[in-house]
This record gives structure tokens, sequence and C-alpha cells, in this order.
């Protein structure tokens, strides 16, 4: 029975890291129902956007006030995870404070000081985080679009924070020998007096419960994440990666489409020909995206990766004057229905079954897609590299080339230039009368 | 206007066997929008001023295709692109300026992947290099101390990063350049891009331009500078909408830097 907590350490640890496992790979499949795109141009840049922005949090510090709130949560989680590692360890090995030993009680006496200052720094930050989102109610977390889950799952993050940098803190207090040695515990002396005149016994045994629930927290909180606008944590760093490189208004030429004009405008082209060997099996290119599948893997993982913050969406000019977009919506839409999509795969054994919905009306109407002013402030604003204009654009194209359902003044405005090479009705002939005028 | 104003176009430069060093590209709001015609002609006259060898497409001209691309309609853009870059292949131009930022944006970035290889500026950018090369001067004469504020166009700001060439020429006007709070890489759209120029708001609690123009007249300017025809449409509206129209002008750079010169 020695082994007893080596075993249910193993198999807890086993289980929550299993299970995200699990959860991962539904993810990755999901994100493959996207179509592929090749972003394998120019690593090194990709690379260091990635270290700048995601590991350096640049585009964080833009608002100073909540950005630099969170490069204390972000450092805190960073480095405290150090502390994890021990836990680990100690914890299929039956050690206690094994790095102690390892690394030299100044050393570790160091590390374990800075991870408490950092626990107490976080305990700060989410209490104001908590504030902003329930007390002062910043106008970006109380859009239309931040009720229900949304809302809680923001603030169970914060209690979860709380909770695990509690449990921290208490387990070094009532950590006996390490009080002791007093080196390294700069907060928990002051609280390892709270449990003075508590026999010895029962300060190990609430050591031991706080060191058990600290790390099942950990595990259980890792398994959040899947379920949690939280995987930004992760998730970050690939999309970082895959982030737009292009100049921002620079937006795709459809491929399929270049075939197609290419063989019209080609003189010599016989329309009559028919098409090569091998080509005809090919099924016809649906043009612009009405579902998640029609989205490419990037705006996936973009989808993925927001954790809702809403600067896109206090930055939109359609959604400062009133309008129903908000860019932050559009992502969240995207990401519930691939969600949807993806229970329906694991619910038919592997194979979507139509579900006589899709992303496009059912989630994002076309009305907030026509508000857009393709401004990119969204874009721009994102610290964390997603797009949401290109989802945007990609469902207009698909509104307008295989449904014909623009507004009927962009009808106008594209038919001027189709007959008459403006978007307004003028004779392509009068184009110099200026100079003349 | 004192003088004639030189506008040779394509057409003719090649018939006279002539290559002009730039292909200026007026774009339809330059063409046939009545205040967009005088940033056209302002434009024009510093080119004369400091003897560009250039030329325009005239009626051989056609959309870049921009506002049927932001509407979705990506068939439109393609044919509007290839037929405009067999236009350009064709008199095998190597460098353009335009007035407009949307063509600018078009052009640069689009163009290429179909075939159209040119290197592409904003007349703000064209201007200043005129300046640093010596081949314009300006002098700030009746701008000399005036509060100007400048309106980014989203299309030469974040969508291509130009933020200071404007900037620079409003500078040499000896002019007090007073920035909005959102501005440059946070500038707010005036409304009109992604093809909102055409159609009516959706409904909402304010028109952009109205948000925008509010935020420039919080820095008590006597004028709006702007660099796209459509932007300024939609302040000089905005202008209008607070009765402002008596004491606040909306301009083109390129206006105000033709005007100081008394062109």
């Amino acid at each position: 029975m020695e082994y007893l907590p080596n075993i249910l350490f193993a198999i807890a640890l086993a289980l929550g890291v299993g299970y995200f496992a699990r959860n991962v790979k539904k993810l990755i499949r999901n994100i493959k129902l996207g179509q592929e795109v090749d972003a394998s141009d120019n690593k090194p840049q990709r690379w260091r956007n990635m270290a700048r922005i995601a590991l350096g949090q640049s585009k964080m510090v833009k608002r100073p006030i909540a950005g630099l709130l969170h490069v204390v949560v972000y450092v805190g989680f960073v480095i405290i995870n150090i502390e994890v590692l021990e836990i680990i360890l100690d914890g299929l090995l039956g050690t206690h404070r094994l790095f102690l030993d390892l690394i030299g009680e100044s050393v570790y006496g160091f590390l374990i000081g800075t991870f408490e200052i950092l626990a107490v720094l976080v305990l700060v930050t989410v209490v104001v985080f908590w504030l902003r989102r329930n007390a002062i109610k910043l106008k970006r977390f109380m859009s239309a679009e931040m009720t229900g889950w949304p809302k809680n799952d923001g603030n169970i993050i914060l209690y979860f924070e709380v909770v695990l940098m509690c449990l921290f803190l208490t387990m070094n207090a009532t950590d006996i020998p390490f009080q002791e040695m007093n080196s390294g515990n700069v907060i928990s002396q002051f609280i390892a007096p709270w449990f003075d005149g508590i026999n010895q016994n029962t300060v190990t045994i609430v050591e031991r419960t706080a060191w058990w629930l600290h790390i099942i927290g950990i595990l259980v909180f890792l398994n959040y994440l899947y379920f949690s606008k939280h995987l930004h944590i992760l998730l970050a760093f690939p999309n970082t990666y895959f982030g737009n490189l292009k100049p921002k208004g620079q937006f795709n030429n459809l491929e399929a489409v270049t075939k197609e004009v290419m063989l019209m405008m080609d003189p010599n082209a016989d329309p009559f020909a028919a098409p090569p060997e091998g080509e005809d099996e090919e099924e016809p290119s649906k043009f612009g995206a009405s579902d998640v599948m029609d989205l490419s893997r990037i705006q996936l993982l973009n989808a993925y990766t927001c954790t809702e913050c809403g600067r896109c969406t206090s930055e939109c000019p359609a959604n400062q004057t009133g309008k129903k977009l908000s860019p932050r919506k559009i992502m969240m839409d995207t990401r519930d229905r691939l969600e949807e999509v993806g229970r329906n795969i694991d619910a038919n054994d592997g194979e979507f079954k139509d579900d006589g919905k899709q992303l496009l009306n059912d989630y994002i109407t076309a009305e907030e897609l026509w508000a857009c002013t393709s401004c990119n402030a969204c874009v721009e604003a994102c610290p964390v590299s997603i797009d949401p204009l290109s989802i945007i654009m990609e469902m207009r194209r698909y509104l307008v080339m295989e449904q014909s359902a623009a507004p009927m003044e962009l009808n106008n405005m594209m038919t001027n230039i189709e007959n008459n090479g403006a978007p307004w009705p003028y004779n392509q002939m009068d184009r110099l009368n200026w100079a003349n005028e | 206007m004192s003088e004639q104003l030189k506008v040779p176009t394509m057409a003719e430069s090649m018939a006279a066997g002539k290559q002009p060093e730039v292909l200026f590209w007026v774009g339809c709001a330059g063409s046939f929008d009545d205040r967009a015609k005088k940033i056209t002609k302002a434009f024009v006259k510093l080119l004369n001023k400091s003897n560009v060898d250039f030329a325009v497409l005239g009626a051989e001209e056609s959309c870049t295709g921009d506002p049927a691309k932001r509407a979705g309609n990506e068939f439109l853009f393609q044919m509007q692109a290839v037929t405009n870059i067999e236009v350009l292949n064709a008199y095998e131009i190597k460098n353009i300026v335009t007035t407009c930022p949307h063509c600018f944006n078009t052009l640069k970035n689009e163009y290429p992947s179909l075939g159209g290889n040119y290197k592409v500026v904003h007349h703000t950018q064209f201007l200043r290099d005129l300046l640093e090369e010596g081949r314009l001067t300006i002098e700030g004469g009746q701008f000399k101390g005036k509060r100007i504020t400048f309106h980014d166009p989203c299309y030469l700001g974040r969508a291509n990063n130009v933020y200071e060439a404007p900037r620079e020429l409003i500078r040499k006007l000896d002019a007090e350049l007073v920035e909005m709070k959102s501005c440059k890489s946070r500038g707010l759209c005036c409304g009109a891009g992604g093809a909102q120029m055409f159609k009516d708001a959706e409904p909402g609690n304010k028109e952009v331009n109205i948000e925008r123009t509010e935020q420039a007249l919080d820095t008590k300017p006597e004028i709006i500078a702007a660099g796209c025809p459509f932007c300024n449409t939609m302040m000089t509206d905005g202008v209008k909408n607070k009765e402002k129209e008596g004491q606040i002008a909306v301009m083109d750079v390129a206006e105000l830097i033709a005007n100081a010169e008394d062109l």
C-alpha cells in the first residue's frame, strides 16, 4: 500500500492528460475540415511573428492597462508552471520537493519566492479582471454576444485562477519543513501563522489536501481549455505563426475564378472543347463560404484561438455606430458552428450528416456581413493575429457569386462597372472630360 | 484657370514614340465625381509644375474592380483586372501613381498574381519623393500656422502601412498638424470602404462618417486633410451635417499643396 499515492497520482495524471489529448485530436480533426492552405512561405518571418506577438505579447500592450495586467497573468502562468513540473515528479516518485536537493536551498528558495510573489500578483490582477467584467462593466464585455456561456466562461477562468493560486500559497504555508527552512516563503510565511495552534498532523493533512487539489485543479483546468475561450493560451502560438504576412489590404484572388476568366478572355479558347482528360471528375468548386467547411484551416484555427476579448469589436466602425456586425461574434459563431459540425461527426460514426444548418443565416446573417467597411480595424486590433475580415469576405463572395444576393444598390454599382467601367452610370469615353472642364 | 492643364494620354505618348516616366491612374471618382475632379486637377497642376513626364489612359482606363471585389464579386473584379492589365502591359507601364487609395491598393497588391506587375505609389508618396528630389518646392504660404488634422484612409494606412508621406507633406506647409484620438493604425474608417460608398448603411444608431467627423472636430481643426476621394466625400458630408462647412474645409493633400503654391 506504500505506493498507493503514487499509483493514484499516475492514474489522475494519465486521465487528465489522456482526456485532454483526445480533445486535442478532435480539435485538429475539426480544423482539418477546412480547406487546405499553403503557409509554407517565409518561415523565419513566421517564427519572428510568433516570438514577438505571442511570446512577446507585443500587441497586447497596445492597450496599456489591459496589456500590462495580462502580462502579469501570462508571466505568472508560464513561470509558476515550472513548479508544476516538480509537483508531477514528486507525485510520481513519491518524493517531496524533489528540486530542493537538486538545486540547493538558495536557488530553490529564490525560485519558490518568485513563484509566491507572482501568485499574489496574479491574484490581484485576476480580481481587477473580474471587476472590469462584472463591476466596472467595460463596454466590450457587455456586447450582445457576451451573455450566457461566454460571460460565465470568462468568470469561471478567473475563479479557477484564484483557487489555484490560493491552493499554491496554502500548500506552501502548511508545509512545515518548508516553513522551517525559511527560504522562499516570502508570502507564505504570513499565511503560516493562521495555522498556529493547530496540531501538526492536521496541518500536514491540510498541506496534502492543498497539494492534491492544486494538481487536480491544474488537470481539470487543462481539460476545461477545450470547452473554453481560454484555448488561446496554447493556440495563440500556432495562430500567430500562421498569421497573414501580406499587406492587410491584399485580398486573395480566387484561383477557380482566374481559370474561368482567363478562358473567357482567351481568343483562341474553344468554348465547346471537351475538358482535358482527368479534369472532368473534379467537383465544380463553390465560390466563397456558406459553412465552416468552405473556410480555410487558418480561419478555423483563428476561431478556436479567439479569446473573445472584443478589441476587434470595439474598434469596428460598424459596431461603434450601432450596426449588428461584431467581428468577435463572427469568430465565436464560426467556432460554435465548427463544434456543432464536430459533434455531428462524432454522433454519426465519423461522417457528417447534413443537419440542414450552415454558418450563413443560422449563425451569421447577411445584415452583419453587409455592414462591414473592410477597413481592417478588427484585424489590426487582434492581439493574436486573427482575421475576421477574411471570413466576412468569403461569405460575401458566396452571397454574391452563388446566390446573387447582393443588396440592390450594389447590384446597380456592379452593373455599371460591367457596362461602362465605373461604379456610376457614366460613359467610359467621357473619362478624360475633366481635363477640359 | 490661369493656364491650360497638360494631360497627355498614353496613346498620344506612344504615337509620339515616348514612354512617360509614370502613368497617372485617375480612377473613377477622380474622373467623374465633381469634388474628386478638383483633386485630380490639383495633382496634375503639381505634376505640370514639377515637369513630370506623365500620361493618363483616358478612355482606355476602366474601374480597377475594387468595389466589385470588396462586394464579393470576384468574377467582375478579375474581368476588370485582366482587361486593365492587358492595356497596361501593352503600353509597357512600369510605374503608376494614383490619387485613390483603393485603386492604389488593388493595383499594387491584387494585380500582380493576375499578371500585372507595376511599381505603384499613392500621390502623397509621389509628391513627397518629388520634394526630396528637389523637383517640387513647397512654401507654407496661406496654410502657415493653420490647424490641420489628417484623416488616414484605411486602404492607404492600415492596408498598406503608409502613414508618414501625407503627414510629411502637411508639415512642409508650416501648418500645425493635429492628430485625432484615433489615428494612424487605429484610425477610424470614414464609412465608405468595402463598397459601402454605393449603398445605404445597415440599421444602426449613427452614420460612420458622422462619428469620424466628430473625432475630427474634437481637434478644432481649420482644415480636415484627406488622401482619398471617397473619404473626402464622407468627411465633407459629415462637416455639412454638423453645419461647419463655413469654418472647416475638407481638402486633399494635393489640393493643399497646389493652393499653397497658388496654382
